[in-house]
């Protein structure tokens, strides 16, 4: 049972790590817009295999686009 | 295919028959109805955007025409003193590099925002352009070497969004600043909540199995290190409340909480030192948790009511157009001064309080007075800043501007209605107060009894009576049923603005409404026409609508609604406060008021007596007399319903009007409103509002106009219109946002349902407290029996207020109950 005592301070490290990692979405911004990346993820900016559809604007060239 | 061929593409309304507008979208080609949206389709289409027709989830938003003229007024937005309002510069950019944030009307799904963010973006010269889905709010950072905010507006008006730039001031920033600290501290307590639990429940464990001693002082330890954060910096506002409380001789609801909280701790950190009796950091940290949780629901449903009352307001900063020596200026109102001579055109409002000295025009003064037809005003007529001028330019001679206007008189009469406002304190306040007495009573009893008794437990039980008598439940009882209540209201498109405005109209008794604009769309319609010469009533309807075509008058968008042909007229000429004259076909035509009318044809109209509450409009043409239109203002189609409703709810209607006797009593029989005044002003609604409440009335208020704002102010509970003035929305408690007026009985029903809850919910804490608090007493429960009774009642209560957004989201009066009543 010895090994407890290494395992929960290590655990509470992991919660230190934890409790920063929101704090830092917090900071960033991440929590102010709560339903608008869920659906902006499904709108593909720049789908060629669309038929019919070419990429037009300067927003459609990523560089690693082949 | 064939239902869609019906509806417009675009925006889903019903093509007109005949409509020839058409858009290829995708290589199909889809009907368009009207040139609106057709134009923004193609811009769409041409901007390579077409994807949004296909992720979109609702329809748009009819596009509006926007006239050139308004398009070209945009471009005041590119003056540096308007900027100066809403355009900042962040010092780490290039001097040219300005932001902005904008309110987006039209947003309806989240394929709008891409499209939004698509065709801004591609714009040479936007560095930046966000929108928030959740606040229709964009955030634009442009170089203003490259392009003029004017023209990121204008490209937003020509995919059919419209933009309003605003500030969004301190409000905003506190509220953003609020959520993030609310945030930070609901995870430190989720956080250490679970922790502290897995501890726990191995402590509670090793009470039945056993438990080397150093093992369980390690865990104490390692628990009060968790602990005590969630205690110092999550749960410091109950603190701080409490002490605030304390200090004003209240017992509020965080009295007993900061009680328990505290104590709990602080005995918990001494069992821990000691290593003797029992420690509480679960029931801590949780119950900490779980009342954050709750408030910050309560917070979310707060900001969004006020961010959505915020959006109403159409954020033009205010500019007049002053006349110099030299020329026109545009300049903000705040600097016109007596004496300076301003233009004001058709469809603006008068920016102060004047005299005209050019011009003859009508004016609209019903956001103002209540009064539904616009007067006329010519040469020397005083005029006042905030009513609308309706029919031709005007130079007005400013008079009096600032503190000494009308309007501002009429904010002040509000403001006092608002520190006189009669306040009902909250159910659960009262409870509380008791409550904690109680306890607190209860506690030094027992303490007292058992320090007589075994004094080396006194400790322990009086501590374990106020963890398990915990408050949480009943401090959870309002805000979780009243979160739940205001969202269900929001989806219907009430708005809550105050927290204690459900409470009060669950208990209203009367409710006083307005005319103009609540009970009645505030827009003229066609009631009827009579016919008097050789052409029938369509010919006669088209004449008029083509006459009528380019008038902004009430009486001209009535008539040119009901036409979708209109021919055109040529040599139009208006008469202010007359009527028109012009050619249509060839032919001479006036419409207007009889007199005038007539005096084309050389024979007098023969004028029948017509009801007060409408208004005649003659038409005729060189010959003879063709027609007499009658037109009212009309009734919100579901008013009737409305009132029954409300009547069966036990509420009293009564209407207040700054309107004429005629038309209010002719409104008033309608609905069979048995009380009714008309010709009030705001201060005679006041004194008779007080009246009514020095009677023992509670009032609730429905309006829409700057004259109902004080009325609004003062009574107990009131709702504004959403179409209303930003002042009436301003001093309201609710904004009734669809603008439906059956939504108001349904407003009434679901506080009343509300406050059934919170009941339910204060009884069954009560009850939950009684059964605990003999126990505890007694020295029966032990630490975990007062997490679990805890967390289970909280659990109740908030299950409970859930209810309330399923169960009262059905129609206020089952359909067939409606027929009934119709029948009788």
């Amino acid at each position: 049972m010895s090994i407890l005592f290494l395992l929960i301070p290590l655990g509470m490290i992991f919660l230190g790590v934890a409790i920063w990692a929101f704090l830092w979405a917090v900071r960033s911004g991440q929590f102010d817009d709560m339903e608008g990346p869920a659906h902006r993820i499904l709108m593909d900016d720049d789908d060629p295999r669309i038929p019919g559809r070419e990429p037009t604007g300067k927003n459609d060239e990523s560089p690693g686009d082949a | 295919m064939a239902a869609d061929s019906a509806n417009c593409f675009h925006c889903g309304q019903p093509v007109p028959a005949g409509g020839h507008y058409r858009v290829e979208i995708d290589g199909q080609d889809r009907d368009m109805c009207c040139p609106g949206c057709q134009a923004v389709a193609q811009a769409i289409v041409d901007g390579g955007l077409t994807d949004y027709y296909r992720h979109r989830t609702a329809s748009s938003i009819t596009a509006q025409n926007l006239v050139p003229e308004e398009l070209q007024n945009l471009t005041i937005y590119d003056q540096p003193e308007v900027q100066r309002s809403f355009v900042t510069n962040e010092p780490r950019d290039a001097a040219e590099v300005k932001q902005a944030s904008l309110i987006l009307e039209g947003i309806v799904c989240a394929a709008c925002v891409w499209l939004n963010e698509r065709h801004v973006n591609a714009l040479p010269g936007v560095i930046e352009f966000r929108v928030n889905y959740a606040t229709h709010r964009a955030h634009v950072k442009w170089d203003d070497t490259l392009i003029h905010l004017s023209e990121i507006l204008r490209a937003i008006a020509a995919i059919g969004y419209i933009a309003h730039p605003f500030d969004p001031g301190r409000q905003e920033q506190l509220h953003k600043k609020e959520k993030s600290q609310a945030l930070r501290r609901l995870a430190v307590a989720g956080l250490g909540a679970m922790q502290v639990m897995m501890l726990a429940v191995a402590l509670y464990a090793g009470e039945y199995q056993g438990m080397e001693s150093r093992m369980q002082t390690f865990f104490r330890w390692v628990s009060l290190l968790i602990a005590s954060p969630v205690v110092f910096y999550s749960a410091r506002p109950f603190f701080t409340s409490a002490w605030r409380d304390l200090k004003r001789m209240q017992l509020g609801m965080d009295v007993p909480v900061a009680l328990a909280i505290g104590g709990a701790y602080l005995a918990s950190v001494w069992a821990t030192l000691t290593r003797s009796g029992e420690v509480y950091f679960d029931s801590v940290t949780m119950f900490t948790f779980f009342l954050l949780a709750g408030r910050f629901l309560e917070m979310g449903a707060r900001h969004r009511a006020g961010q959505a009352a915020e959006e109403l307001v159409k954020l033009l900063p205010a500019m007049a157009t002053r006349l110099t020596e030299t020329g026109e200026e545009v300049v903000a109102v705040a600097e016109l001064a007596p004496g300076d001579r301003v233009r004001v055109k058709p469809g603006d409002s008068v920016p102060a309080d004047g005299r005209v000295i050019e011009g003859s025009s009508s004016v609209d003064e019903s956001l103002l007075t209540g009064e539904s037809l616009p007067l006329s005003r010519s040469i020397n007529d005083e005029v006042i800043g905030g009513t609308v001028n309706v029919e031709s330019p005007l130079i007005i001679q400013i008079d009096r501007v600032g503190e000494d206007t009308v309007l501002a008189a009429i904010q002040r009469l509000l403001h006092r209605a608002q520190t006189e406002k009669p306040r009902l304190a909250g159910l659960a306040d009262r409870i509380a107060g008791y409550f904690v007495g109680v306890i607190l009573l209860l506690a030094l009893g027992v303490g007292w009894w058992w320090w007589q008794h075994q004094p080396g437990e006194a400790f322990w039980i009086v501590l374990s009576m106020l963890v398990v008598t915990c408050p949480c439940a009943l401090s959870l009882a309002t805000p979780a049923a009243l979160t739940a209540a205001t969202g269900s209201l929001t989806r219907l498109g009430v708005l809550t603005t105050r927290g204690h405005a459900l409470e009060t109209l669950a208990r209203a008794s009367h409710i006083i409404l307005d005319k103009t604009g609540t009970l009645t769309t505030g827009r003229l319609q066609l009631r009827d026409i009579r016919l008097r010469g050789s052409l029938d009533e369509g010919a006669c309807l088209r004449i008029a609508a083509a006459l009528e075509q380019a008038s902004e008058h009430p009486v001209a968008r009535a008539l040119s609604h009901e036409v979708t042909d209109t021919p055109l007229a040529r040599e139009v000429e208006a008469v202010p406060g007359q009527g028109l004259e012009g050619a249509v076909e060839g032919v001479r035509y006036r419409i207007g008021q009889a007199a005038y009318v007539a005096e084309l044809v050389g024979q007098a109209a023969a004028h029948e007596g017509s009801e007060g509450s409408q208004t005649e409009v003659w038409l005729a043409n060189e010959q003879e007399i063709l027609a007499t239109f009658s037109l009212s203002d009309s009734l919100r189609p579901d008013a009737a319903d409305a009132l029954e409703d409300l009547r069966r709810l036990g509420l009293t209607p009564l209407l207040f009007s700054g309107d004429s006797e005629a038309a209010v009593a002719a409104v008033a029989r309608e609905l069979g409103i048995e009380d009714f005044s008309a010709r009030m002003r705001p201060e005679d609604k006041l004194a008779a509002m007080h009246a009514l409440q020095a009677g023992g009335a509670l009032v609730a208020m429905v309006g829409d106009g700057v004259n109902d704002a004080p009325v609004l102010a003062g009574a107990q509970v009131s709702l504004a219109m959403g179409g209303g003035t930003q002042l009436a929305q301003a001093s309201a408690d609710m904004v009734l946002l669809s603008e439906h007026l059956p939504h108001l009985p349904r407003a009434v029903e679901m506080a009343r349902a509300t406050l059934r809850i919170i009941r339910e919910n204060l009884a069954w804490a009560v009850v939950y407290n009684l059964v605990a608090l003999p126990l505890a007493a007694m020295g029966y429960v032990a630490p975990w029996m007062a997490a679990i009774g805890m967390s289970a009642s909280s659990l109740i209560v908030v299950l409970n207020a859930l209810r309330l957004n399923k169960k009262y989201t059905r129609p206020a009066v089952a359909p067939a109950h409606r027929a009934s009543l119709d029948m009788a």
